[in-house]
């Protein structure tokens, strides 16, 4: 009777947030459909959810192949996603194997320091950045984004959680058969590292995708924008062809949804492990 | 500086056993930590304080280094003067508000129901959440067609609902910081159900089975267990999304650049403008610094609220 009640109460439960969760897609739902749609018939109300006139190719060549140059967009994307994932997960995974694996002094204390680092908004320091980067040569040139992106405490944070968890006699019987600091940290807590590493990798890689704001302060040449950046020369050119528009933003997320559903449970693990953007 | 004490100092006592297996672990350290460090310091410490000598300056970037003249208090006192600073000020307040609260509460309960009480757990939480992994630009986008004041499908439908005169969203001074505020909260629901959720999983279910025996019901069980046990993470989502709120920027400078009439201008908004598109880098620098002080006393305030348990 218990069990009973507690599934018909189930079942309620399932129902009622399925109705709910329908909230949480039918945006981009509507999105999938206009993207297929002629200009004409995206606003046509009530929402014709599978179009009954298809323009489909149309689109897809308005935003591949035309003035903007997406294609290229596309490649600077995954481009500077990709550089900047793998520079920075180097810089943080060394640093987090000296705060858990290296003996010094002074090491404490630096993180402390670093830790407090993380109140600093990026946002206050732009304008020095800005003049960084123009003293540097690098204004207008994807190594200033990177440049931007591959810091992290955030992440040199989550590494050290992790390494912390592993035991030290891994790394001394390495040790002991005669593998150098170096050589330890490469062959023994890099792969024992992994799971982690992948985590952090496909987060780092999801918000480089969607990062606007550096693109915006560093980058002036169209063909150097990546797809955040780039879908205001769409909005610019194409302010009254919503279905272009669509056709544009699903474009812009398709890698990161064929990454979530392949990979969701290392994305939801790698957002719960701590959170916040650093 | 350890670093080039011990290369020196190496290369005079060449020969002795200066590398101890201690200085050499120390150097590794220091040598790992470096790129880190450095970029920090560079990024972080050197730039906040050079914003800080900009602030009491008038440059506009144009004229070179040579061109930076100091003006004393002049940004600070043109900061208060700025009817467009307040203006700023109040919208992240008002954003702060409506982005903040209600998104916690609402993930909480939401967090709940599918920790425990529905089938296809998975589902669920990958639904809520693929908004929040998809880029804000690109949803932005669906929404600014959505939000179209008279031929956007929400219209039509609050239309349809015998809503006449509904609101025109984006382009309305009154509602276009309220839009902004409903695009951003769906968007990141699915990360606070997330977070919610990794809090849930810690709570151990013996404490629910003794409540039951006692008698408690699930609303009584949910007041009493769950929402003071998820105090730690509930603090967390406070802080984040508290800081979160007064630094967004590219939602905003995509969707409506802070119009119409500054009615969604916000400070960090009003930093791009100043700096990159007027290159009044000293007043930016200035309110670089309003920035880094809210957030800071937020910082401040937040921490001093958790060690009186208030949270």
């Amino acid at each position: 009777m218990q069990s009973l009640r507690k599934n018909i109460s189930k079942i309620i439960a399932t129902v009622f947030m399925g109705a709910l969760s329908i909230f949480f897609i039918i945006p981009l739902l509507w999105m999938v459909s206009s993207a297929f749609k002629f200009e004409k018939d995206v606003m046509r109300f009530p929402i014709e959810w599978i179009p009954s006139s298809i323009n489909v190719v149309n689109n897809f060549k308005a935003v591949w192949m035309n003035k903007v140059p997406f294609a290229q967009i596309y490649f600077n994307s995954f481009k500077v996603a990709i550089i900047v994932t793998v520079v920075s997960l180097i810089v943080s995974t060394m640093a987090a194997y000296a705060f858990t694996k290296l003996k010094f002094r002074g090491r404490n204390f630096v993180f402390a320091i670093l830790l407090s680092l993380m109140i600093i908004p990026d946002q206050a320091t732009l304008i020095p950045r800005f003049m960084l980067i123009r003293w540097m040569g690098l204004y207008d040139t994807h190594a200033a984004i990177i440049l931007m992106s591959m810091f992290s405490i955030y992440f040199t944070f989550m590494l050290r959680q992790f390494m912390a968890g592993i035991n030290d006699e891994y790394l001394e019987a390495a040790r002991i058969d005669g593998a150098g600091q170096i050589r330890t940290f490469t062959s023994i807590m890099i792969p024992l590292c992994r799971p982690v590493i992948a985590t952090v990798a496909i987060i780092k890689f999801i918000w480089s995708w969607n990062d606007y704001q550096n693109p915006l302060i560093f980058l002036q040449t169209k063909s150097l924008y990546t797809i955040p950046l780039g879908m205001t020369l769409f909005r610019d050119d194409y302010t009254t062809n919503d279905a272009i528009m669509m056709m544009a933003a699903l474009s812009a997320i398709i890698p990161l949804l064929i990454v979530f559903v392949v990979l969701q449970r290392q994305v939801i693990d790698g957002i719960a492990l701590g959170g916040v953007k650093g | 500086m350890e670093e080039t004490k011990a290369s020196y100092q190496l290369s005079k006592h060449a020969g002795k056993k200066f590398w101890t297996p201690q200085r050499k672990e120390a150097l590794v350290g220091w040598l790992f930590l470096a790129p880190e460090i450095i970029g920090m310091l560079l990024l972080n410490v050197f730039a906040l304080g050079f914003s800080l000598y900009l602030s009491f300056t008038d440059w506009d970037l144009l004229s070179g280094v040579s061109g930076i003249k100091f003006a004393g208090f002049e940004n600070y006192v043109h900061l208060f003067e700025d009817p467009t600073i307040w203006k700023a000020l109040r919208n992240n307040i008002l954003y702060t508000i409506l982005t903040v609260p209600v998104p916690i509460i609402i993930a909480l309960v939401l967090a709940v129901v599918i920790h425990s009480k529905v089938y296809f757990k998975d589902y669920f939480k990958v639904v809520f959440f693929i908004p929040y992994i998809s880029s804000i630009i690109a949803i932005a986008a669906v929404w600014s067609a959505l939000f179209h004041p008279s031929l956007g499908p929400i219209n039509q439908f609050l239309m349809d609902l015998g809503i006449s005169n509904p609101p025109k969203w984006l382009v309305d001074p009154k509602t276009s910081l309220i839009a902004i505020a409903i695009i951003t909260s769906w968007a990141g629901l699915g990360y606070t159900i997330i977070i919610y959720m990794a809090g849930l999983s810690g709570i151990s279910n013996e404490l629910y089975e003794a409540a039951e025996i006692d008698g408690a019901t699930g609303m009584k069980k949910f007041l009493k267990i769950t929402v003071p046990l998820l105090r730690p993470t509930t603090f967390f989502l406070f802080i984040t999304m508290l800081i979160g709120s007064f630094k967004v920027f590219d939602i905003i400078s995509y969707l409506t650049e802070g119009g119409p009439d500054n009615s969604s201008t916000v400070i960090v908004f009003r930093i791009y403008q100043e700096g990159f598109v007027n290159y009044n880098m000293g007043y930016a620098s200035a309110i670089s610094w309003l920035l880094f002080a809210i957030i800071g006393l937020i910082t401040a305030a937040t921490w001093k609220m958790r060690q009186d348990d208030s949270f």
